[in-house]
Formats: C-alpha cells, structure tokens, sequence
C-alpha cells in the first residue's frame, strides 16, 4: 500500500511539479498568500483585483510580442525597445494633427505596425548576423535605441503646442497627456462593472483577440516555419525552410507587435511616457513570460496569458500590501528581485 | 572603401582598418574638445582625474575578457562589495589611509563571495555570459536595496543616526565619505595652478584637504579654468602597478591556463585544465579588482550615493574598454588605459559641445549616453558577426 501510494505519488505530485516548474509554484503561492494578506487586512479586494485586470490588459501585448522571437529561435527579445520607439513615433504623428478618439488609436496602431515592421525588418537582419549572442546584442541595441530617440524626441519636427515644451518651441516633453477621448478608449468600451469590480471588457478583448491572431499565425505555413526553423535549424532546411528569412519573419513580428502594444499601453495609462522611459521596458515583459512557464527556446501563448496574469497580479497586490505590513516601497525591491531573479533562473538552465 | 593604397603606405592602412574604434573616438574627442570652448588646462585637468578614477574599473575587464567570458557585466557586483566595505569603515570611525586599507581589507572575503557566486552562474550559462552577467547585476541590485533599505537597522543591529534615514532604518541615499576622501591620492599628488607652476604635496591629506578638497568633484561649469589641477600621482603608481601584475598574471601558469580556456573550452579540457575552476578564478580575480576600483572611485569622489554608485560601474567600464579597441575576446591594459582616457574626454565635453553647438546641454547630455550604448552594442554585433560561425 505503502509503495503504491509513493509511486503514485510520484508519478503525479512530482511529475506535476516538474512540469509546471518550481519558479511558477512558488510565485503562484505567493499570489495567493498576498491576495490572503491583502484579505486579512481587510483590504479591498475587488478594487485591487480589477486593477490587476487593466494591468493584464495593458502589458499584455508587450508580453505577446516575446513570443514570435521565441518561437523563431531567436532567445528573449530583449530588443523590444526598438519596437516601443517605433511605436512612440506612429504614436505621437496622429497627436500632432490633433486626432482624437479612436480615430487616434487607429491611425497611431496602423502607423505603429508599419514603423515596427520596418524596423523589425533591419532588426532581424542585424541578428541574423549574431546568432548565438541574439540576446546580448539585442539589449544594447535596446539600449541605443531608446537614448538615440532621446535625442530625436529634442530635435523631431514636431510643432503641435500641446506636445512641445512652452519655451523655446522645440523638443518633446516627456511625458505627454494622450488627446482626449482616446486616453482610456479601450478601457472603457464595453466596461462591466458589479459594485467595486469593473473589467475593462475592450482592452481585454483586444489583447485576447490579438493573442488569437498570433495563436492562428503559428498554424500557417509561415508560422509553421519560424517554428521549425526555431526548433531544429538542420531539420528546417531539410525541408527546404529558409532559417535566415524565417528568423527576419520573427523578428518583424516581435518588433511590430511591440510597437502595437505600446500604443495600447500609451493609451490605456492615459500618457505618453517618451525620453528614457521605455529603457527597462523589456525586463518585466521578459519576466512575465518566463513566471507563465516560457523558457528561452520554448513558448506559448498560454504562457503569455499565465505569466502576464501571475506577473501583473503580484505587482499590483504587492504595492498596498506591502504598504500594510512593513512601512516604505518594499514591492519595488520585490519586483526587481522578482523579475531578474526570473530571467536569472532561466537563462542558467535553457539548453542550448 | 579606399583603393589598395601603395606598398609604402600599406602599413598605415592595415593599421586604420584594426584600430578603427579608437581612431574614430580619437577624432571625435578632439572635435569635442574644440568645441566644447574650454582651455585645456581645465579639460587636461578634468579628464586627469577621471583617469585617476575609472582606469583600475575598466582594468578589472581584462582578465575574463582573456579567459573567454566576455566582457563581465557583473563588476557590479564587486562595486556593491567596494561599497558595503566603505560604508561598514565609515560606520567604525575609522579615517584617512588606514581606513582606506581597511576597507580594501574589508572587501576582499566579500567580493570573493560575490565574484565565486557570479562565477558560477556564468558556468551554468555558457555561451550567455555577458547577459547572464547584466541580469545578475540587477538581480544583485534588487538584494542590495533590500539590505540597506529594508534590513539595516531592523534585522541587523545597526544604529548610527548619521548613515540611517530618519525612520530609524535603511541607510541613507547619500552618505559622506570626508574621514576617507583623498586617502589613497593624497599620498602623492602634484598641484598644479596656471602662473604658479607645480607643487608637490606628499601624505599630508588633513592638511590639503581643506584647500583642494572642493576641485576634482565640482561639475564642468563651476570650475574655472584658473582653478588648480591635482594629479594624484599615487593613484597613477597604484595603477601602474595593476597593469603589470595583470601582465605578471597572464604569464604565469594560471594566465596561460585562462587564455587557452579563453581559446577554445574542449580543447583546454582535452589538455587536462579544469576548464570550470578556471573560469571561476577569472571571474574571482576580476570581482575582487572591480570592488578595489571602486574603492579607488569612491575615495576620489568623497560622497557615495548608495543606491545609484554602483549601478553603471559595469557599463561605464565596459564603455571604456571597448572604445580603446578591445573586443569580446581581447583586450591589453594599453586598450583600458586609452579607452578611459577617451571615454571620458568624451563624458567631460561633450555636454559642454551641445551647449555651445545647439544651446542645449542636454542634447549633448543624451548624446553620451547613446555613445555609451552604442559602442557596447556596435562592439558586440561587430564581434558576434565576425565569430557567428565558430557558435
């Protein structure tokens, strides 16, 4: 009886745990015992559970945007900024001409995915020359990017009174209010609300839908490809799969849904954060993934829903939590040790 | 790009095309200096002291670049070391040269710990070095806020009102470093003042502090350009000597041991060295000299900002070392030593170039920053391009 009770045990408490790996269980335990916390005290849970559903919504995409460039063999993108600066410049066009609305949102998402296509294109031609050190170039090239737009954001032909600082007439603020009626837009189509919970019913829905899109992407051919071509290279090209153009495919796409996402991100917080801001963008995101169950080489959407929903939980309880128990911006430190400790822990153990 | 040049000149080509880097910063120093519109006692002056500074940081590098882990984003680490180590001298009263040794004492177990944890990161990460390294100094970075903000003065019994933050923990953001300020440059230094020629000073710290203590730390624009120059002399000896016991190192059994490591892993391990212990000792060698770079900085600027001194440490040394022309896979102590040198000629000016060229110093300001980062990215794809098939 003994036996069979050990052997059950593990073929199905250990063979579960190894499967969900240990990060994700212990970071969901701690969820649970700050959703715990937060209850004890008294604290409203609705209030913090809904503002943990905006947050899912808003970095979401910027979590699904990993997910080509795992896919395609290219690591952690830690390149996502080159995508965000992409974005930031569709962004900030429509702004100029005083759009508001949806009408801004479109034009911006539409101009974003352009720019991040393109830019996405000369990335993934940069890493096609690097391979094996993709995440390492991918970082500074991050890094280069988002303090070059620092100079672009000073000297960009941008006229527009509302987006200039008053004196001078030249260079961008750096943080930009988004034109009326398109701060919030998503958030607050289709809102529900029952008491203290709301969900912000559009942004979810667009973050999901686009989650489908790529879900679909990955079963067509050219998603079949990356794949492959991520998977087993040797194995790719045996079946006459370009590596190379599979890999600038994913790229692109990382890139370009990267320069969506902070679109939605943009207009979701209600700002445009422009200058240094998008500098660290690609940690959490990265971390995100991972805490889902993602790994450098291996990835998925429903990665991306579980990490983002664990992730973003955790950041949004920890802060008033925190502020209950021990006095002083302990969840900043938490969310540091968090994240890298994360990418830390996957990093060390990926095979190659 | 250019025809093949003629056999006389052929020598001059070959050497543009391989020391393309640094010709290029040298050039672009020199424009910036021209155009930042100051003397050049002053930026001689300035960039002297930043030299004095950064120059054993960006020393640290070398060793594992030789041993084949890249460039060690996680010098942080042994800056974190360096400033635990200080803070813990500040704390016993202790001053002057004997303090500062005591805290070059002080910090070696803890950065021996930090460098051996480190070094066994990289070795579960082979290949990822350098990012395991970046991440790790985040990662580091996050333990440390949670030491000295959250620990110092709950957990650890630590009560001293002058370090701590009014609430009674968690240290303060600045702490003042004056009782060793100087201590390891002031034991040699040459003063030297327009119109008045040279004066040397020798180990006389309380007393010259008062006088020069407010020169080296001012900003650009505060110091004019009749104020003295220190050079400190003994900060200079002191790196000099580094630079030969990194050259001493690479020739004993050891150094070979970690280049040929550095060359090629299977077949150091086919040759009978422990590749592993190897690796370790490198990252070791490099933490513990970092955090003594540190010290040297942070002796030189008198105040420490704990939470921010260390954090670019490992960019702003791996800035430099590639701007000297060192690569992923190789780099001499002439590359550090020029690199600094250029780097920060580069961080004096060129905030000074944007303010007389576009009446805005922050452009220049950004301007840096994008060189720092750019320089790193530059140097890694260029490497990565040119060794992507031997991965």
């Amino acid at each position: 009886m003994r036996e069979r009770v050990l052997a059950l045990y593990e073929k199905w408490f250990l063979g579960r745990v190894a499967e969900i790996g240990i990060p994700r269980l212990l970071i969901t335990a701690f969820v649970l015992t700050l959703l715990g916390v937060a209850y004890f005290y008294g604290m409203n849970l609705s209030f913090l559970l809904s503002d943990s559903l905006v947050r899912v919504g808003r970095n979401g995409i910027l979590v699904l945007a990993l997910l080509p460039a795992v896919q395609g063999g290219l690591g952690l993108n830690f390149g996502l900024p080159v995508g965000v600066a992409a974005g930031l410049v569709g962004l900030l066009i429509p702004m100029e001409f005083d759009l508001g609305g949806w009408k801004c949102f479109v034009v911006a998402t539409v101009l974003a995915a352009l720019f991040g296509w393109l830019a996405g294109l000369a990335y993934g031609w940069l890493l096609n020359r690097v391979k094996g050190q993709e995440m390492m170039v991918g970082t500074y090239v991050g890094f280069s990017v988002v303090s070059g737009t620092c100079i672009f954001w000073l000297l960009a032909p941008f006229h527009n009174r509302k987006l200039i600082w008053p004196i001078g007439g030249q260079g961008l603020r750096t943080t930009l209010p988004c034109t009326s009626g398109m701060s919030r837009f998503l958030d607050d189509a289709w809102r529900v609300k029952f008491g203290d919970f709301s969900i912000p019913t559009g942004l979810l829905l667009y973050f999901l839908v686009l989650c489908g899109l790529v879900a679909l992407f990955f079963r067509t051919r050219a998603g079949l490809a990356i794949r492959a071509a991520g998977e087993n290279p040797l194995y790719a090209k045996a079946c006459g799969i370009s590596e190379d153009r599979s890999r600038l495919l994913a790229a692109a796409l990382s890139t370009m849904l990267a320069a969506v996402g902070i679109v939605a991100f943009s207009s979701s917080y209600g700002f445009v954060q422009l200058y240094l801001a998008p500098l660290m963008v690609a940690f959490p995101a990265v971390a995100a993934l991972l805490i889902g169950g993602g790994s450098v080489n291996r990835a998925s959407v429903s990665h991306v829903l579980i990490g983002t929903l664990l992730f973003q939980t955790l950041l949004t309880i920890a802060l008033p939590v925190a502020n209950k128990v021990v006095s002083g911006d302990i969840s900043e430190v938490a969310r540091v040790v968090v994240a890298n400790g994360m990418i830390l822990y996957a990093l060390t153990r990926g095979s190659r | 790009m250019n025809a093949p040049a003629e056999h006389r000149n052929f020598d001059w080509m070959a050497l543009a095309r391989k020391q393309a880097v640094p010709i290029t910063f040298v050039a672009l120093c020199l424009t910036l200096c021209v155009m930042s519109g100051q003397g050049p006692a002053f930026l001689a002056g300035e960039v002297a002291t930043r030299l004095a500074r950064n120059s054993f940081t960006t020393l640290s590098l070398i060793v594992p670049v030789l041993a084949g882990l890249g460039l060690n984003f996680g010098i942080v680490l042994g800056a974190m070391a360096a400033q635990m180590a200080i803070i813990t001298v500040v704390h016993w009263n202790m001053a002057g040269l004997s303090g500062f040794l005591a805290a070059a004492l002080l910090v070696v177990p803890i950065a021996i710990a930090f460098g051996w944890l480190v070094g066994l990161l990289f070795n579960r990460a082979k290949g990822r070095e350098m990012v395991t390294g970046l991440i790790a100094g985040f990662f580091a970075n996050g333990l440390y806020q949670l030491l000295f903000l959250f620990l110092v003065g709950t957990l650890i019994p630590f009560h001293n009102p002058a370090l701590l933050l009014p609430e009674g923990y968690g240290l303060r953001n600045t702490v003042n470093l004056a009782p060793v300020n100087y201590a390891l440059d002031d034991i040699l230094s040459v003063t030297w003042k327009s119109g008045q020629g040279m004066a040397w000073t020798v180990g006389s710290a309380d007393k010259t502090q008062p006088a020069t203590g407010a020169v080296p730390s001012t900003g650009p624009e505060s110091a004019g350009a009749g104020s003295p120059v220190k050079i400190p002399i003994s900060t200079f000896l002191l790196i000099t000597g580094l630079c030969l016991g990194i050259g001493w190192l690479m020739a004993t059994k050891l150094g070979q041991d970690m280049r040929a490591v550095g060359q090629d892993m299977h077949i150091a391990e086919v040759a009978g060295i422990p590749v592993d212990r190897t690796r370790l000792i490198a990252v070791v060698v490099s933490t513990v000299l970092a955090a003594w770079g540190h010290l040297v900085y942070l002796q030189n600027m008198g105040t420490l900002n704990t939470y921010s001194s260390h954090e670019q440490i490992g960019m702003f040394g791996v800035a430099s070392l590639l701007v000297g022309g060192a690569s992923v896979s190789r780099a001499t102590v002439w590359q550090a030593l020029l690199g600094t040198l250029l780097f920060h000629t580069l961080f004096v000016t060129s905030p000074l170039a944007g303010k007389t060229l576009m009446g805005d110093p922050q452009i220049g300001e950004y301007f840096r920053v994008f060189v720092a980062y750019g320089v790193i990215a530059l140097a890694l794809a260029l490497h990565a391009w040119k060794g992507g098939h031997q991965k």
